[in-house]
Order: C-alpha cells, then structure tokens, then sequence
C-alpha cells in the first residue's frame, strides 16, 4: 500500500518538475535520487567498493594458503587482534574471511553491482524510456542494498567477527551461536543484511521487468530488444522466483535462531548439552538455499552474457550469430537454472535417485550453454575486430565462460562429485565460469559504457594493460586450482599440514597465491583509469563505438528523461552491422528502411509500409501523458 | 624463497611498465590524426597477444599438467574408486577436445579477423544448420556422459551386501568417533542424542541389548580388505561430511538424519606402503564440510588390515560397558545378567552415582532451554 502511495507521490514530483524546471537540490540530484542513471552509478561505485574489500579478503587468505610461514605482524593495524602475536591470522577469522569474501562477491558486487548497475542505466536508454516504470521504487531499490551493505559492513567490526560459516551459511552450524563465535552476532547482522538485500532485489527485478514490458518505445517490438536487454529481462525474473525463497529460508533460520523452533535442528547435542530440538531438517535449509542459490549462478552470470553478446556484435562490426538462438538459449538456461538445484547436495545424504535425476537436468544446461559459446565464436568469425577494452574483456569471457563451464560437467555427474566435491576443483570451477566470467562482464560494460555514463573516455592502452594482466592472471590462479582439487585438497581448510594427503603442492599453492596478488595488484590500473577518468578523461564522442542501439542517438550526457524532445522510434532490430550494399558500417535502430534502400533485403522493403504506423504511435512517453 | 617472490613481483612491475608506456605511446599518436573513423588504438599489439597467448597457454598449461601429475588423484583403493577415476578420466578427456577446440577458435579468429581499414566484416546473422549442429553434437556427449556416469552412480549408492561389515562414525567437533557393532554380535545398538555424556560420546542406548558388546575409538578405524564396508554416518552437532580421499568415499554427516556409504577397500595398509615405498603410509579420513574452528584438522587415522588381523583387533578391543562398568546402571533389570558377561567382574558390584549424576544433570539442563 505505502509503496502505492509513494509511487504516486514520485509522479506528483515529475510533474512539478516538468512544469516548473526547478533546480534539484543536491539530496535530489545525487543521494536519494530517482533518475535511474544515477541509480546506476550509485550501484556502479558501491560495487566497485565491495570488490575492493571482497578482493582484498582473498588475498589475505590466499596468503595464508600459499606462503603459511610469512608472518602478517604488518597487518596488525588492520586486523589488530585477528593476527596473533606470532603473526599468525586466527582460524576463525580465516573462516570469516572466506565467507564475507563469498558473500561479497557473490551478492554484493555480482549482483547487485553488476546486474543492479546495468539493468538500470540500460534498460530504458536501450528500450527508449524516459525512465524506470517507477523511480521511487527504484531508489527505495538502491537504499535497501545500501541499508544492506552498511549492516554487512558493520558486521566485520564485531569483537566476534562476521558470520563464518561459508557463504552458503548451513545450519546446525550458522544457527547455534555455541558452535562457532561468527554464529553469534555476526550470523544475526549477516540474516538482516541479506534479508534487506533480498527486498532491494525484488523492488528493482520488478521495475525491471515492469519497464521492459510496457515502456518501450515505438517499434521496439520484443525482437528488436537487444540481447543486453533479454538478458536483464530474464535476469530480473529469475531473482522475481528464487529470492523470496531463499527470503524464507533465511527467516525460517532466524526463528530457528531466536525462537526456539526447529525447522533446521534435531537430535544435537553441543557444549555438554542436548538440544530439545528434534524433527528438524538441515537438509531443507540446503534445498530452499539452493533453490535460490542455483538460478543466482545465473543471475550473475545472465546479464554479463547480454552484456558480451552487445560488445562483441559492436566491435566485430557484425550482427550477432544467432540472434533467436541465444534468445532461445538464455530462456533455456533460465529455465533449467530452476531444475538443477539438488547438484549441490548430491553427497548430503539426499535420495541417490533423485541424484540420478539432478545429474540428467544439470547436463542438459550445457548444450544451451555452448550454443552460446560457438555462437559467440561464430560472431567474431570474419569480423573487422576493434579491440577496444570492452571487447578484449567480452573475448575474454567467452573463453573463461567455456573453460570454466566445461568443468561443470564433471561436477554435475554425481558419481564423479564424490570424490571432487568441497574440493578446490569445485572451487576453482565456479571463479572461472561464474566469478572471473561475470566479473569479466561488469568490466566490458563499464568500459563499453563509461562514456555514456559520465561523457568523458576511459584510457583505451589503460584498459587493455588492464585486460592483459587480468586474463592471464585469472588463468594463472584457477588452471593449477583445478590441480589442487584433483589432488584432494578440501576447501575452507585453514591450512594443509594436518593430513599426510595434502602434505604436497606446497609450490603450487604458492604460484596460485602469488598469482592472486598480482592480479589484485592489476585492478588498482582499473580503479585509477576509472575515477581519474570520470574527471579528466578525453570528452566523449556522441557514439564512439559506432553502435546501433538507442542509448547512443540520446545526449552525450542524457538528462532527466534521456531524450530531448521526442523518443526515438525504432524500424529495425540493434544488429545492423557492415550490412552489404549501406554506406557505413553499421545502422542505428533509429534509422527507418526508407532511408536506406541501398542496403534492404526484400522483406524488409516490404516494413516500409508499417513504418507510418509506428511514427504515429505514441503511448510510452511518460513525460507525453503528463504535458 | 621471498627473494624469489620479490623477484617475480618486480619482473611484473616492470612488465608492466613497459606495456603502459608503450601503448601510451601508440594512443597519442593515433590521438593527433582526430577523424572520425573508428578508433582502433593497440589493434596490432592486442592481435598479437592472443596468438602469444595461444601458443604460452598450450606449452604452460601441458607443462604444468605433466608436472603435477604425480599428485593427481592419489591411487584408488577401493573397487568402485577405481571405476570413478577412470570415467573422471574419460570425461575429461572428452572435454579437452572442446576446451582446445573453442579457445583456440576464439583467440585464432580475434587475431585473423582484427580491424582492416577500408575491410567490411561479413554480413552473416544466422544459420540454422549450424544451429542444429552444435545443438545435436552437445547433446549426444552429454547423453554418453550422463549414461556412464548414472550407472557408477547408482552402482555405487546401490544397497549395501548383506554380509558387508558395518560400522559407525559420528562426527563432532573436532573429531570423529568409529562403533563397531562388537566383539561379538556384530550388530550396532540403539542409540540416542539424549543420552550422550563425557563418557557415552556417541549416546549409545544400553537399555537394547546389542550395544552390550559395543566398543567404539576415537582415533582410529580399522576395516577388513576385500569385503564391503559399511559406514552409518552421524553428527552430533553440527554438519560433517566423511571424506577418505583414497577410497574415493565422501558423504555428508547430518545431524539427525543418518547418512550410510558402502564401499569394498581392496588394497592393506601394509600393501600401499609396499605400493607407495612409503614406510609411514596412512589412510586418512578428512571432514570436508565445514564445522567450526578445527575444521582443518579433523583427521581420523584409517587402517586397512587383512581378514585375520582385523578379526584379532576386533576381538581384543574393550567393550564400552566393561571401560565404563558404571553404565551398567542403565541396563534393563531383564538383561543385566546378559550385560554382565561384558563387564570385568570386579567393576560389576560398585554401583555409580557419577554417571546417574552426569546423565541427571544433562536432562536438567537441556529441560532448562
């Protein structure tokens, strides 16, 4: 009801605004704002924050793997009582490490950074929308991951330290504060920060897809949508159906926690006590976790896929191979994404058969998987390539996409995850196709759409540096990973020396350590590149990239509603590129058949005809409806 | 060693500096001839790279596959370790081909098809046969996959023999415990969490009859080579999970649902120090789930020995009743005289107050909740 009202409340501000164009006030214009550009950009930088801490808590603990004799006395200021006297790093707080490091990543910077970032600046400059269907839920999106992201901050101050039982969080250990001290005040802070987290996902997802539907402009019919947008659209669905689940699950444990129900506990007996709770289950929490927990692969890695397929179309100067077929694939994966859960837990215990069954679904997620992939390599096959750091960094994808997918196959075969689960084959796994892939995606959006966002050029030799040294340093840490993991190693050990088994590879851990560092070093190139070019980087061109999609015909630094004057109207879908017979390389949508008959194929003579209808079409404006 | 490190860090620093500054260099050159073609800075150098990058990735990746192949998954001694092994083998075989094939395509067509000026990349936005073709192709390999991999898998989670060796392990934290079934029956009591105390680690239930002749260790399994194994699978408070990296053996411990996995060992302790010429060679269990602060060292030492000596150590290993006699207290009147038989003879006449205390209190504090 409030969020009706508020709604109504944002619409009474657009008209004031439109009528009156008076100056927003500061509150207005940068913090709580509801122009979905700097949304964006409020999402964009928070991100960026999160990495730098998510990263920075691998290095730590990628030190402790791989150089264990170093002594970390130096990060006594930082850490304080966390490293001992001896300059050791506390077991416990390795374990907190590793689960804020998960957490982070995994929510904070590939959700809502990337997605949270791209899905909003995007979504109406590609479909040709003044805005977000709402911009005061919009906001209240952003101030919810915010509210989020301060309680999980705040978390790694307690005495105690943060949550640490693994990202997953499984009970009995996350729910009984006497197993472990991150279950204590740090698990609590980590429940009310995800639970916000989870409402400031489901307010934007449905703006999202609200927008998508009903906001886009004339012509832009669903097959004209650029594959960026298919993307954010199944996206933002996939988080509209798995959120509130693992919403539930996470309240369910705060019961468990709190009031004394068991919906996760039985038969424990903990500190010279027998719990009363009995007819729990922790393998529920495993199936509402992952039930989530799986389509959020996806989530992470859906939109830097639309994102790559934009990228690489553009700077191959070719259409994207396919077009339907990555649509058809995207919906596929989305759709197995909700099936394949239970290959998480094919060693908890779970039915063996229903193993058989999860094994079958979870294979099946890699033929559309590789449509992608060959249809990515048919795209660059015979282009003109421009390898600006946006396409480095989509090539790059593919390739860690691939790599790290095909590995996937392995674990999704049950009789083969008994041996490798919880092993760091699993781990190395997941940083190829999910972290390095996504994060891969994020750096090609933000350096494809940098000037649009702030008008002004990234570093072109910057970015590709950047490029070099990230893709080979990925590689360098993930490819003796999976050595690792063939070899047994358990993650979340805090170190190798108690079993003769992992009394090996003592040289190899420290090559991944090493390798790890050097990579986090190359980000700081990143990181100057992008601040030092938000202020003084070149003026941006007005489509430096020769793109065809809508956000590039706004101004170069669109203002409140994108578009002066009227929105765009669209004949022709985003992928025009070195069309034989036209003039330049490429066709933006906004450019009508009629005005290029040098370069029609026949059947698109014949949409001459429907272009009057579409010019006269008018519903989407919102500023239109108000005037 | 840290001279090494120190080493390698500044070669990278350095690297570095030499790629900044002379692509710095290239992009102000291509900055003074402002048109408003393509901007296409670095083309030449970035093509290049990736063929670099081809060639370095195929030596180092083969070199480093060679060198750390001695550790890879150290030999399996258990049947169904080896069939596992071998299909993770194939598997992987099968998937290098696409991991070569699609790298070596991405990389060859981003360096062959960079930017030519006055050159038009080719119009090419579908074809449905290809579609079909690396639709169908895929599917097929996954069809094989799932086939061989859904039939080792249900092999190995098949029931277990009747006549397999069954025995216990709970996990706690830090450390697990082993129940054998006895020295004499061979079948396991009852148990209840409510009726664990410093003593009873593992709550067995003395008022059922087969946990008489129990006995259980903390430290280390033994199991008989060359006949199925059974492990029942428990955690008292938090999730475990068994791994025994050798026999290929991995399954969670849950507490309050028990969890089983069965398995035939087939090669002895004493023939994987043979095997291995490692005198001190130790099967080991881990925990691979991760329970607290000890997660790392929760290590179980598992022995394999061969028929006669496992028979000899079961039969000389202490039954719970006769190391703790004052449990003996908590047998049914109906079935003392049957429970005696497990008791030093001297140990049987003193009744305990301590452990009616013990158990008391522990019902008294977990009431208290």
């Amino acid at each position: 009801m409030s969020a009706i009202e508020g709604l109504e409340t944002a619409h009474h501000h657009a008209d004031e605004h439109d009528h009156h164009h008076e100056a927003q006030s500061f509150w207005q214009k940068y913090v709580f704002c509801e122009d979905h550009k700097v949304i964006a950009k409020q999402y964009l930088i928070t991100g960026i924050l999160w990495a730098v801490i998510g990263i920075t808590m691998s290095v730590i603990f990628r030190i402790q793997l791989g150089l264990p004799d170093s002594n970390l006395s130096w990060l006594k200021p930082v850490l304080g009582g966390w490293i001992s006297d001896a300059g050791k790093l506390d077991p416990n707080f390795y374990l907190a490490l590793v689960t804020m490091h998960g957490t982070i990543m995994v929510f904070f910077v590939l959700t809502a950074g990337l997605s949270g970032t791209f899905s909003n600046f995007l979504i109406p400059l590609q479909v040709g929308a003044r805005d977000m269907a709402s911009g005061f839920m919009n906001m209240l999106s952003y101030w919810f991951f915010f509210l989020a992201s301060v309680i999980m901050f705040a978390s790694l101050f307690l005495q105690q330290g943060p949550a640490a039982g693994g990202w997953v969080i499984y009970p009995p250990l996350s729910a009984l504060p006497q197993a472990h001290p991150g279950s204590g005040m740090g698990m609590t802070l980590w429940l009310a920060s995800m639970a916000f987290f989870i409402v400031s996902q489901l307010l934007g997802g449905i703006n999202y897809i609200t927008t998508v539907i009903n906001l886009r402009t004339r012509g832009m019919s669903f097959d004209r949508l650029p594959l960026t947008i298919w993307s954010f659209l199944i996206t933002a669905v996939l988080g509209l159906i798995s959120f509130p689940v693992l919403l539930s699950s996470v309240l369910l444990l705060i019961f468990d926690r709190h009031f004394g129900t068991s919906f996760y506990l039985s038969d424990i007996y903990i500190n010279g006590e027998a719990l009363p709770n009995v007819g729990g289950s922790p393998i529920l929490f495993q199936h509402l976790f992952w039930f989530l927990g799986h389509p959020e692969v996806y989530i992470v890695l859906l939109p830097a896929l639309g994102i790559t397929s934009e990228v690489i179309a553009t700077n191959s100067r070719k259409p994207i191979f396919g077009y339907r077929a990555m649509i058809a694939s995207m919906l596929g994966i989305a759709f197995l994404a909700f099936i394949v859960w239970a290959h998480h837990m094919f060693v908890t215990g779970m039915n063996p058969f229903l193993g058989s069954v999860f094994m079958f679904l979870t294979l099946i997620i890699a033929v559309p998987s590789a449509v992608k992939g060959f249809n990515y390599i048919t795209t660059l096959w015979k282009g003109n390539i421009v390898f600006t750091p946006g396409m480095l960094f989509s090539i790059g994808l593919v390739s860690l996409f691939v790599s790290g997918g095909l590995t996937g196959i392995i674990l999704g075969n049950s009789a083969l995850d008994i041996q490798l689960h919880d092993t760091y084959f699993v781990v190395a796994h997941f940083h190829l196709v999910m972290g390095a892939a996504s994060a891969f995606g994020l750096f090609a959006g933000v350096y494809h759409w940098f000037p649009k966002m702030f008008g002004r050029m990234m570093n072109t030799s910057l970015g590709q540096a950047h490029f070099w040294m990230t893709f080979l340093g990925i590689y360098m840490v993930f490819i003796p990973m999976h050595y690792v993991g063939i070899a047994g190693f358990p993650r979340r050990y805090y170190q190798f020396t108690s079993y003769d088994f992992t009394h090996k590879f003592m040289d190899m851990n420290m090559f991944i350590s090493i390798a790890a560092i050097f990579t986090f070093l190359a980000q700081f190139i990143f990181l100057w590149n992008f601040f030092y070019s938000i202020f003084k980087g070149r003026k941006a061109p007005q489509n430096p990239w020769r793109s065809n999609t809508l956000e590039w015909t706004a101004p170069i630094v669109p203002g409140h509603g994108n578009w002066e004057g009227e929105i765009p109207a669209v004949y022709r879908w985003s992928y025009d590129y070195s069309k034989p017979g036209a003039k330049e390389d490429f066709i933006p949508q906004n450019i009508p058949y009629s005005q290029t008959p040098e370069s029609n194929f026949p059947h698109e003579n014949e949409l001459i005809a429907t272009e009057k209808v579409i010019e006269s079409q008018n519903f989407n404006d919102q500023f239109k409806t108000h005037h | 060693m840290y001279i090494i490190i120190a080493l390698v860090a500044l070669v990278f620093i350095v690297l570095t500096g030499v790629v900044i500054s002379r692509l710095q260099g290239v992009l102000k050159s291509i900055n003074k001839t402002d048109s408003d073609e393509i901007e296409t800075s670095g083309n030449k150098f970035n093509g290049a790279m990736f063929i670099v990058t081809l060639l370095l990735g195929a030596v180092t990746i083969t070199w480093s596959y060679l060198h750390a192949r001695e550790f890879f998954l150290p030999e399996a001694s258990s049947v169904h370790g080896r069939r596992t092994d071998d299909l993770f083998w194939f598997s992987m075989g099968i998937l290098t081909i696409p991991f070569i094939l699609v790298n070596f395509l991405v990389f060859f067509f981003a360096w062959k098809y960079q930017h030519k000026k006055n050159h038009r990349a080719t119009f090419y936005p579908e074809n449905h046969k290809l579609e079909l073709i690396w639709t169908i192709i895929p599917a097929i390999v996954m069809a094989l996959l799932v086939f061989t991999g859904w039939k080792a898998w249900s092999d190995i989670t098949a029931e277990a023999p009747r006549d397999a060796e069954v025995i216990e392990i709970t996990g706690k934290q830090f450390n697990w415990i082993a129940r054998y079934g006895g020295v004499d029956n061979n079948k396991l009591g009852d148990y209840n969490y409510k009726l664990i105390d410093a003593q009873n680690e593992v709550g067995i239930d003395l008022s059922d009859e087969n946990s008489f002749d129990d006995f259980t260790n903390p430290s280390e399994m033994h199991i008989p080579v060359g006949r199925p194994v059974l492990l029942k699978i428990r955690a008292r408070d938090v999730l475990h999970s068994v791994f025994i990296p050798h026999m290929r053996v991995k399954m969670d411990a849950v507490p309050g649902m028990p969890t089983k996995f069965w398995f035939v060992p087939d090669k002895t302790t004493a023939d994987m120090r043979a095997e291995t010429g490692n005198p001190k060679f130790d099967y080991e269990i881990a925990c691979t789930e991760v329970c607290g602060q000890g997660h790392f060292s929760m290590k179980m030492r598992l022995i394999v020995d061969d028929e006669a000596t496992y028979k000899k150590w079961v039969s000389e290993q202490a039954t719970f009743l006769s190391t703790y006699p004052e449990y003996l207290a908590k047998v049914p009147e109906n079935l003392k005289a049957k429970a005696m038989k497990y008791v030093p003879a001297e140990a049987a006449a003193p009744k305990a107050d301590s452990s009616a205390t013990a158990a008391g209190g522990a019902g008294a504090s977990s009431s208290l909740r």
